[in-house]
C-alpha cells in the first residue's frame, strides 16, 4: 500500500480549569480507499483506510474508534474530553499499511 | 442540471453507486439484519440516543453526522444502503467529556443513517436520520 | 396596548393603498404617453432608515425585455399564495389594473402588446438614477445587493465578474450576499472580496475542513440614530445546484440555528433593526421567518419574484425585488428603541424609457462594454416569436436552445438547465450574440453529448422534480424543472418522488421512451468537472446563424397536473 502524507492536525484549547470538559477536533489527510472504487483501467482499487483512531490524555483513554470503509476521506473527528490536570493529549491514527500517524497537544490546567 | 457520465464517475470514485429513486422496501429488512448482527439478535429499544445529520447532503462523499448518547459505552454508525454499510464505532473511555462524536461519512444514495448505542447494562438503543442525496445541478 | 404586529399591518394597509392605486394611475399615464420619472420615483420619505434592495441582476447592465412566469407553482402550503400567483390571479390579489404599467412589469399578460406600449425595463444607468433619487431624500440609505450580480452576460463572463464589480462599486453598495458568484471559483471570489469596499456577507458559508465560518456573517450600520444589523445568507444549496468542484473547500446549507445565533448576537450588540439580506429563495425565507425569532426584514432573492407589497410573516417583512434590473425596492422604516414600528414600501419598476439614464453610470457601463462591442452587437438572426425562459417548465428560449443542441450535436434528446435568469426577446427582434450570452453565459457551459437510458433520463427528471416540488421549502434546492428537447411528458407535481413523471415519449418517433434503450443526449451546464464539448453559446449561435429566422411556438408537449 502507498505511503500517505496524513498531516494529522488537532485543535485543542491551551488552557482549562480542573475537571473542565473541552472540545477536541482532529483532521488527517487520507483517501480512505473503500475497496469498491475502480481506477481508470477498470481495476478495483484495494481497500486502504485508517481503521483505528485513539485519543488518550496522560495515558488514560478519552475515546477509541474502530473505523470502517464508509467513513469519508480525510477523516474529521470531533469529541469532548475531561481534563483533571495539566498534561498531554496523544492522538494516533492507525493505517491499514501499518503506519501510525501521531500528534500531541499540551493543555495547562489551572 | 447535473446529468453526465462524469456524475456517475465522480460518485463512483468514492466507490459508490448512484441510485436516484427511493429505497426499495427490502432495504428496511436489510437494515434490520445488519443491526441484529451487532446486537446478537437483541432488538434495540429507544433511549437518549440522538443522531443529527443534514436533511440534504451537499456532497454524498462527506456528510456531517453527529451522534450523542448519555450513558452509552459505545456508539456505532451504519449507512445501510452503502456497499460497505459500516462507518465506525466509537468507544468512550474514562476521560471522555461527553458521549458525543461528530464525523463525516459516505452516502451512496438517499437513506436512513442509523446510530446504534450499547449502554452500560449491555442493552442497545437505536436512532436514525434521513438524508437525501440528490444529483442536483439545476442552477437557479 | 396596540401590538407591534398591529402597527405593521396598519403600515401594510397604507402601503397597499399607495402601491396599486399609483400603479393604476401609471397605466393611464402611459396610455397618454406620460409615464414619467417623477411618478415612478414619487415617495413620501418616512421614518429614520431607508433600505434600497437590488438583487439577481445577473450582470444585466442594459434595458431588457423580461417576461414573467405564466407557470410558477408552489408546493405544499405555498400553493396559491404569493409569490406563486401569476397572470390574472396576481392582478386580482394585488388589486392591479389590467394593462397597467405594473401589470406589465409583474405578469406575462399581453406581454408583447404592453411591452410595445411601456418599453424595456432595467439598465444600470437607470438604476443609478433611481438610487441617486432615493439618496437625495435620505443620503445615508443602505444599498443592499442580494447577489447573482457578477454572472450572466458576455462581459461578465469575459472579465470574470470584474465589469460588475467595478459598476456596483460605482453605484455604492453597502453589503451583498451571493450565489452564482462562486461559479467564478472560490479563489476568484476571494480575490474580488479582498478588494471590495463593502461587506461580502454569508453567515451560512463554512469551510469543509474544520467547519468554520469563512465570510463575515453580518455588518452593523448606524443609520438615523438606529443601529442596523444586516446579516447575509448565501444560497444554501450552491454546492448542489452548481459545480462544487469550483469551490471544494466551501460548505453552505441553511444553517438556521446559526442564523438564530447571529440574530441574538446582533441584538446583544444593541441592534435596533435586524435585516437579513438573503439568497435563500422566497419559500425558504418564508419558512425561516416563521422559525427564526427577531428578524425584522428579509430582503429575499434567488427565486426572482417581484411583489408589489411586503408579505408579513409574524412580525417579519418579506421583500421581493425581482431580477435582471427590472425593479429597485425602496423600504423606509421607522425604527425606535430596538423596534421596527412602521414602514413605507415601494417596488419601483425601472421603465427604461421613462427614467433618465444617469450619465456617469452610462459612461462607466459603456466603458466596460467597449472591449466587447463588436461581438455583443453581432446579429445572428431574427426571431418571429417571443423568446422567454422564466417559468417552471420549458419556455420558448429553452425550446430554441434544446433544438439547437439536438441539431448541432446530432442528439435524440436535449437537456437544458432550469435556471431563472435570461431576458426575453420580442417578436421581430434581431438575435444578437449578446442575447445568446444573456441566456447561456456561465463558467461551465460545455455542451456535452452522451448516452443515457430511458430509465436514467426518467430518474434524473424525478430527482430534479423532487428538488422543485418537495412540499417542505427547505428541501427545494435550485432552479426550475430541467428543460427537455425531443421529449414529451406528464408531471403530477404533488405526487411523491418516483411517481411524478409519467408518459415520457420520444417525440421524433412518437414512441414511449424505452427505459432500457440508450438515447443520445446533448445538454449543457453539467456540474461535473472535466465535462467536454463546445460552449453552449457557440452551439446556439451556430444554429441561429444557419436558421436565419426562428419561430418557436409555446411548448405543448409537457402536461402539468396538480392535486
Amino acid at each position: 500500500m502507498d505511503t500517505i502524507d496524513a498531516r494529522p492536525r488537532v485543535r485543542v484549547p491551551r488552557t482549562a480549569s480542573p475537571g473542565e470538559v473541552v472540545q477536541i477536533r482532529t483532521l488527517a489527510n487520507h483517501p480512505m480507499e473503500n475497496g469498491e472504487r475502480l481506477d481508470a483501467d477498470g481495476n478495483r482499487v484495494p481497500r486502504h483506510i485508517i481503521h483505528r483512531f485513539v485519543c488518550t490524555f496522560n495515558d488514560e483513554t478519552v475515546i477509541e474508534m474502530d473505523i470502517e470503509p464508509s467513513l469519508a476521506a480525510n477523516p474529521f473527528i470531533e469529541f469532548e474530553a475531561e481534563v483533571p490536570e495539566s498534561g498531554t493529549f496523544h492522538f494516533a491514527w492507525h493505517d491499514d499499511n501499518g503506519d501510525v500517524y501521531e500528534a500531541t497537544a499540551d493543555i495547562e490546567v489551572a | 442540471m447535473k446529468i453526465s457520465r462524469r456524475r456517475i464517475l465522480a460518485v463512483g470514485s468514492a466507490g459508490l453507486v448512484v441510485t436516484l429513486l427511493p429505497l426499495p422496501a427490502s432495504a428496511a429488512t436489510e437494515a434490520d439484519e445488519l443491526i441484529a448482527r451487532f446486537t446478537d439478535g437483541a432488538t434495540p429499544g429507544e433511549g437518549p440516543l440522538t443522531i443529527t445529520a443534514p436533511q440534504i447532503a451537499e456532497n454524498g462523499n462527506a456528510v456531517g453526522v453527529e451522534v450523542e448518547c448519555p450513558g452509552a459505552k459505545s456508539i456505532r454508525i451504519l449507512a445501510p444502503a452503502n456497499p460497505n454499510p459500516e462507518v465506525c464505532t466509537v468507544h468512550f473511555g474514562p476521560l471522555a467529556g461527553s458521549h458525543r462524536l461528530s464525523t463525516r461519512i459516505r452516502m451512496a444514495e438517499t437513506m436512513d443513517v442509523i446510530a446504534l448505542a450499547e449502554m452500560e447494562d449491555g442493552s442497545f438503543v437505536q436512532a436514525s436520520a434521513r438524508v437525501r442525496v440528490t444529483i442536483g445541478g439545476c442552477g437557479g | 396596548m396596540i401590538s407591534r404586529r398591529h402597527f405593521l399591518q396598519a403600515s401594510l394597509a397604507a402601503s397597499a393603498l399607495l402601491g396599486p392605486a399609483a400603479s393604476g394611475q401609471w397605466g393611464r399615464l402611459a396610455a397618454q404617453q406620460r409615464l414619467s420619472q417623477g411618478d415612478l420615483l414619487d415617495f413620501d420619505t418616512f421614518g429614520n432608515v431607508t433600505l434600497i434592495h437590488l438583487t439577481d441582476l445577473h450582470a444585466q447592465t442594459q434595458p431588457i425585455w423580461f417576461r414573467e412566469a405564466s407557470v410558477k407553482l408552489g408546493a405544499g402550503d405555498a400553493r396559491g399564495q404569493p409569490p406563486h400567483l401569476v397572470g390574472a390571479d396576481f392582478l386580482d390579489h394585488y388589486g392591479l389594473e389590467q394593462t397597467s404599467a405594473m401589470a406589465h412589469a409583474l405578469t406575462h399578460l399581453e406581454f408583447e402588446a404592453l411591452g410595445r406600449a411601456y418599453g424595456r425595463m432595467g439598465g444600470l444607468d437607470r438604476i443609478a438614477t433611481v438610487v441617486n433619487a432615493i439618496r437625495a431624500d435620505r443620503a445615508d440609505a443602505l444599498l443592499l445587493d442580494g447577489g447573482d450580480t457578477w454572472h450572466g452576460s458576455l462581459p461578465a463572463l469575459r472579465t470574470k465578474g470584474q465589469d460588475m464589480v467595478n459598476l456596483m462599486n460605482a453605484l455604492g453598495v453597502d453589503a451583498m450576499t451571493s450565489h452564482w458568484e462562486f461559479t467564478l471559483g472560490a479563489d476568484r471570489v476571494d480575490r474580488i472580496v479582498s478588494g471590495l469596499p463593502f461587506a461580502f456577507l454569508g453567515q451560512n458559508i463554512f469551510d469543509t475542513d474544520w467547519n468554520e465560518p469563512v465570510y463575515e456573517p453580518y455588518e452593523l450600520f448606524e443609520r438615523g440614530g438606529a443601529l442596523v444589523a444586516v446579516i447575509g445568507q448565501a444560497f444554501p444549496y450552491t454546492p448542489i445546484a452548481n459545480p462544487a468542484w469550483m469551490f471544494p473547500e466551501l460548505s453552505f446549507g441553511i444553517r438556521e440555528e446559526r442564523m438564530q445565533a447571529m440574530v441574538n448576537e446582533v441584538r446583544a450588540h444593541g441592534a435596533d433593526l435586524v435585516v437579513v439580506l438573503s439568497h435563500n429563495g422566497f419559500d425558504v425565507d418564508r419558512q425561516m421567518a416563521a422559525r427564526v425569532e427577531g428578524i425584522d426584514v428579509i430582503l429575499t432573492g434567488h427565486t426572482h419574484d417581484a411583489l408589489p407589497e411586503p408579505l408579513l410573516v409574524g412580525q417579519t417583512l418579506l421583500i421581493a425585488s425581482g431580477s435582471n434590473g427590472k425593479f429597485v425596492t425602496r423600504l423606509d422604516l421607522d425604527v425606535q428603541g430596538g423596534q421596527m414600528l412602521g414602514f413605507r414600501h415601494r417596488l419601483i419598476p425601472v421603465f427604461a424609457d421613462a427614467i433618465d439614464p444617469d450619465p456617469e453610470m452610462a459612461a462607466l457601463v459603456a466603458a466596460e462594454r467597449a472591449p466587447f462591442a463588436d461581438e455583443l452587437a453581432e446579429v445572428l438572426g431574427h426571431t418571429d416569436s417571443l423568446l422567454y425562459r422564466r417559468g417552471n417548465f420549458n419556455g420558448t428560449w429553452d425550446d430554441l436552445i434544446c433544438t439547437a443542441l439536438m441539431e448541432e450535436r446530432d442528439a435524440e434528446i436535449a437537456l437544458s438547465p432550469g435556471v431563472r435568469w435570461g431576458p426575453s426577446l420580442m417578436p421581430g427582434d434581431p438575435i444578437t450574440r449578446e442575447d445568446v450570452f444573456n441566456v447561456t453565459a456561465m463558467t461551465y457551459g460545455a455542451a456535452y453529448r452522451r448516452e443515457m437510458t430511458g430509465a436514467e433520463i426518467h430518474g434524473a427528471m424525478e430527482d430534479i422534480a423532487e428538488n422543485l416540488f418537495h412540499p417542505d421549502p427547505y428541501f427545494q434546492q435550485g432552479g426550475d424543472m430541467v428543460r427537455v428537447g425531443g421529449l414529451g411528458y406528464r408531471i403530477a407535481v404533488d405526487k411523491p418522488m418516483g411517481e411524478r413523471i409519467t408518459g415520457l415519449s420520444h417525440l421524433a418517433s412518437g414512441e414511449p421512451l424505452d427505459m432500457d434503450r440508450a438515447y443520445t443526449v446533448a445538454g449543457w451546464a453539467s456540474v461535473t468537472e472535466g465535462t467536454e464539448g463546445p460552449q453552449i453559446w457557440d452551439v446556439v449561435s451556430d444554429f441561429i446563424r444557419k436558421a436565419g429566422r426562428v419561430s418557436v411556438p409555446e411548448n405543448e408537449t409537457i402536461e402539468v397536473v396538480t392535486g
